[in-house]
């Protein structure tokens, strides 16, 4: 048997072999326990099928002006809108001082294509499919779109006008493949 | 712990004996429910809530285990089972209809049961910790009745859960990840689905795991009593059994004819006829509401429509709501008189029932369109809230001059049955 004197001997300041051994395991313990909670929580993230970033290809020839489509695209609703002149002067003449989240119809469209609007069709508030695209919806106070959830109003560039949603609609990543057909995604 | 006059268990049957040895469950119970647990005297028709709510909760799981035998939780065929259940399962109608009514039930007798809590001063020292594990009681009963209600996977499952997850999206930075991760993708879809059910099946049984919690420290101070007075000795106190097994088992009765009564003629009148239409994820219900337990709340969230200082409406309003709940955990500490029961208290009873009022008023408010009055109502109602706790009680309690109290539980009881109530003094 050891004598107390013998188990320190070599350590200073009371300091035992014993203590280094006792933080080293429940360390590494400690270490395995985060390593196994890492796929644990992970596995609840969207799934690779699910993040397959799907692209939509729409045909907007048929859409006349002043008309807007619903389609879907990674299973959210997408607002596809043309424009009519009145509306994208309408949107121009909004000071940006005026928005909660100012941004100009251009930076809302792609160039020499400024009558085509397209958004997500989710309010940026607590996801609702906004009334508006549809021929006799409620277009809201700014004759864009209204989300009856919460009632948030939206412009004809489909910026937060009124109401609790904090941004504008959202504009996926889309580009004109032809001068009917749009790409989402 | 139990009071030193409490009933010793003294087993006489060899077999019992024999158990007593190896497994003490029958001293438990005995102990915990039976002769050797003595409990205020005076206890009324409120403390039975307490009771229904653990009845409440063996019903929603029976019938839920039950259910699940024949349900499946996959966005393609969870419609139809549901309609399976109710159509061709035997008895399926029931069934169903009694766990939807049932979680009504549960949420209509917690209320009162925190209603009590509130009026008799339950949640002051020493049982600040019955309190605490109560709110906590209370979160996770929401929890699992937002994740039954998206199960059926109708319009207003889905936008439900849409919304719901949506509060999480208003953290700044990474509350869309955040909200994904919930989701399992950008949309409520099949694998939101999936973990729901799982929740939903795993919840209640932490629930019945922080009830015995809660139960526990409940019996270390033993039950509060209308008076708000502790109990003192012996004549303060009846046995549990057989007095208050017999209260609660008439309580239970009552409980049963309403929730029968409920589910049998009017099964679908707390619920949302849109939910019989199959989610659609194109297209939100033109009114969409949660269900009735959580119209307060949703007010409270609805009540916010402008920004404000640096924080945007939507974060303030699902800050507000979460706080709305938040807040009670620091109710035995905002609240720092003495006396336990609003008999005693006047002023403080007062403002109790303003605050009634005002959660009922929210909940009118969160039924209600977002449009005017309702807004301005719900912002009205949220301000009033939150003042109650935090400005109102804490000075009530503080300039409250408070009732002449009787010194004990027995003496207010025998003042109130004496043939002349007015000539027994209310206080020595």
């Amino acid at each position: 048997m050891a004598s107390e004197s013998e188990l320190n001997a070599g350590i200073e300041d009371g300091v035992r072999r014993r203590d280094f051994i006792n933080i080293a395991a429940v360390s590494f313990a400690g270490v395995g326990a985060v390593a196994v909670v890492l796929p644990l929580v992970n596995q609840m993230n969207p799934s690779a099928d699910v993040l397959a970033l799907s692209t939509t290809e729409v045909d907007i020839s048929a859409i006349q002006p002043g008309q807007a489509i619903k389609t879907s695209w990674r299973k959210q609703p997408v607002f596809i809108r043309n424009l009519v002149a009145a509306e994208i002067e309408e949107a121009k003449a909004v000071p940006l001082s005026d928005l909660r989240d100012p941004q100009t119809i251009d930076e809302r469209t792609k160039p020499g294509k400024e009558n085509w609007l397209v958004t997500l069709g989710v309010c940026t508030h607590l996801g609702c499919v906004p009334l508006g695209a549809a021929e006799g919806e409620n277009k809201g106070d700014f004759g864009g779109y209204f989300c009856p959830c919460h009632g948030s109003h939206y412009d004809t560039a489909a910026r937060i006008r009124k109401g609790p949603a904090p941004t504008n609609l959202v504009v996926p990543p889309y580009e004109f493949t032809s001068d009917t057909v749009v790409m989402i995604g | 712990m139990s009071f030193p006059w409490a009933k010793p268990y003294e087993p006489q049957h060899p077999l019992m004996k024999w158990m007593d040895e190896k497994l003490p469950i029958p001293r438990l119970v005995y102990n915990a429910t039976g002769p050797g647990y003595p409990v205020p005297r005076n206890l009324n028709y409120f403390w039975n809530f307490g009771v229904l709510a653990g009845a409440a909760l063996m019903i929603q799981i029976i019938t839920g285990i039950i259910l699940a035998m024949h349900y499946a939780a996959n966005v393609g065929v969870a419609f139809n089972s549901v309609e399976h259940i109710m159509r061709d399962v035997n008895a399926g109608w029931f069934i169903r209809y009694a766990h939807m009514n049932g979680a009504s039930m549960f949420f209509i007798v917690v209320y009162l049961h925190i209603f009590r809590g509130l009026y008799y001063g339950s949640y002051k020292a020493p049982r600040e910790m019955v309190w605490l594990l109560g709110v906590v009681i209370f979160l996770l009963m929401m929890a699992t009745a937002f994740m039954g209600y998206v199960l059926p996977w109708g319009q207003m499952s889905f936008w439900g859960a849409q919304v719901i997850t949506g509060f999480f999206s208003a953290i700044p930075i990474v509350g869309e990840p955040v909200r994904q991760w919930l989701l399992g993708g950008f949309v409520p879809d099949n694998a939101t689905l999936n973990r729901f059910f799982s929740l939903h099946y795993l919840l209640p049984f932490v629930i019945l795991g922080v009830i015995i919690l809660h139960i526990w420290a409940l019996h270390i101070p033993g039950s509060n009593n209308p008076t708000g007075i502790e109990v003192k000795d012996e004549q303060d106190t009846v046995p549990f059994h057989p007095y208050y097994t017999a209260k609660d088992g008439f309580g239970l009765g009552i409980f049963l004819l309403v929730f029968v009564a409920l589910t049998f003629f009017s099964p679908n009148m707390l619920g949302h006829a849109d939910n019989y239409i199959p989610a659609n994820s194109l297209s939100t219900p033109a009114h969409i509401v949660p269900e009735w337990y959580f119209l307060p709340f949703y007010a409270i969230l609805k009540a916010f429509t402008f920004n404000f200082l640096w924080i945007d409406a939507k974060l303030w309003g699902v800050i507000a709501m979460f706080a709305s709940i938040a807040l009670l955990f620091f109710l035995p500490w905002l609240d720092s008189s003495p006396i336990k029961s609003s008999t005693y208290r006047p002023l403080y009873r007062w403002f109790f029932w303003v605050l009634v009022a005002d959660v009922l008023l929210l909940g009118v408010c969160g039924m209600m369109p977002a449009e005017q009055p309702w807004v301005i109502l719900s912002q009205l109602g949220s301000i009033y809230y939150f003042a109650h706790f935090l400005v109102i009680l804490p000075i009530v309690s503080r300039i409250e001059r408070p009732l002449p109290m009787p010194n004990s539980i027995t003496e207010a009881v025998l003042a109130k049955h004496a043939p002349d109530a007015a000539s027994v003094p209310a206080a020595a």
